[in-house]
C-alpha cells in the first residue's frame, strides 16, 4: 500500500509531502500526475500546496477539472482518505468535497508564520492522534486562506463537529476561525496550515507528524 | 461578502482626495468568442461556463452580456 500525492503544474509542496511521509513517517508514496486516473493500490491521497495551474482564474478553479481529480472524487466518495493542504484545501472546496470557499486574506498580505491552532478531532480519520482541545502550532503560508461560507452553513459545520482545526489568533479573517474542515464521514480533511513542514524538529516542530502518521495504523 | 481589495482601493481613493466613494468592489471581466449554432445554445453554454468555471457562486456573483452576433444566419 502506498500514499498518492497529486502533482499539478504549479504544485510546490509535493516533494515536501513525500519527504515527510517517507522520511519522517516511513510510508511509501506515489506521485500522481494531474493526467493520471489510476488510484489502484493507494491507501490515501494527498493534494499538496502550491499554485495549481498558476492559480489562474481562482485558486483551485482549473485544477478541479483535472482528470486525476475525477478519480480522487470517486475515491473520497467511496470513503477513501483524502488530505488537502493549503492549495489542496482550496481545490477540495472547488470540487465540492468540502463546503465554502477560500478568499484573499483580510489584510491582503501573504502570511508566512507559525499559527497556533486548537484541534477538535471528532471523527476525522486524519486527526485521531490528537486530543480534543489540544493546542498545536503549524506553519501557514498563504495569500488566500480566508475561509468563507454562509452563516447557516457555518452553524451546520459546527453542529456536525466538522470544524476540526481553529486558529487561536485568527490571522486571515476566516469565519469561525476556521483553519481546517472535515467532511461528515471524517475521511476528507482540508486545512490551510502545512503539517508536512512540522514533522522534524529541525524544520519547525513536530506537531504535524501525528496527522501524517495517522496513515500508519 | 467582504472584498478586501475593493476596501483597500476605496481607502486609497480617499487619500487621492476623492471623498464619498461609498462602495467599491473589484471583480473580473472575461471576454470570449464562442461558436454556437444559435443564440439559445450560446446562452446556455455561457451560463454553464459562468456557473461552473468562471465564477464560484459561493463567493462570486456573475452576469453575462452577449455583444455581437457574427454570421448568425449561417
Amino acid at each position: 500500500m502506498s500514499i498518492g500525492i497529486v502533482v499539478f503544474p504549479g504544485s510546490n509542496c509535493d516533494r515536501d509531502v513525500r519527504w515527510a511521509l517517507e522520511g519522517c513517517v516511513g510510508l511509501t508514496t506515489r506521485f500522481l500526475w494531474h493526467e493520471d486516473t489510476d488510484l489502484s493500490g493507494l491507501e490515501a491521497v494527498v493534494i499538496p500546496g502550491g499554485f495549481s495551474y498558476g492559480d489562474y482564474l481562482r485558486c483551485g478553479a482549473i485544477a478541479r477539472f483535472a482528470p486525476v481529480l475525477e478519480s480522487v472524487q470517486e475515491f473520497a466518495e467511496a470513503g477513501g482518505a483524502v488530505l488537502g493542504i493549503c492549495n489542496g484545501f482550496q481545490v477540495l472546496t472547488e470540487m465540492g468535497l468540502l463546503p465554502g470557499a477560500l478568499t484573499r486574506n483580510a489584510r491582503l498580505h501573504f502570511l508566512c508564520e507559525p499559527a497556533r491552532l486548537s484541534v477538535a478531532p471528532g471523527n476525522c480519520h486524519w486527526l485521531k492522534g490528537y486530543s480534543d482541545g489540544e493546542a498545536i502550532v503549524l506553519p501557514i503560508a498563504h495569500g488566500e486562506g480566508r475561509y468563507q461560507c454562509e452563516s447557516e452553513q457555518l452553524a451546520e459545520l459546527e453542529a456536525n463537529g466538522q470544524v476540526v482545526l481553529r486558529y487561536a489568533s485568527n490571522p486571515n479573517g476566516s469565519v469561525g476561525d476556521v483553519a481546517g474542515l472535515t467532511n461528515p464521514g471524517g475521511n476528507v480533511l482540508g486545512l490551510m496550515p502545512h503539517p508536512e513542514r512540522a514533522c522534524d524538529p529541525l524544520t519547525g516542530g513536530l506537531d504535524g507528524l501525528r496527522l501524517l502518521a495517522s496513515l500508519r495504523s | 461578502m467582504l472584498d478586501p481589495a475593493g476596501e483597500a482601493t476605496r481607502a486609497a481613493a480617499a487619500r487621492l482626495g476623492v471623498e464619498g466613494v461609498r462602495r467599491l468592489r473589484i471583480g473580473k471581466a472575461i471576454e470570449l468568442e464562442l461558436e454556437a449554432p444559435d443564440q439559445g445554445t450560446a446562452q446556455s453554454q455561457l451560463e454553464l461556463l459562468s456557473d461552473r468555471l468562471f465564477a464560484n457562486p459561493v463567493i462570486e456573483n456573475w452576469r453575462l452580456e452577449l455583444l455581437d452576433l457574427v454570421g448568425e444566419q449561417q
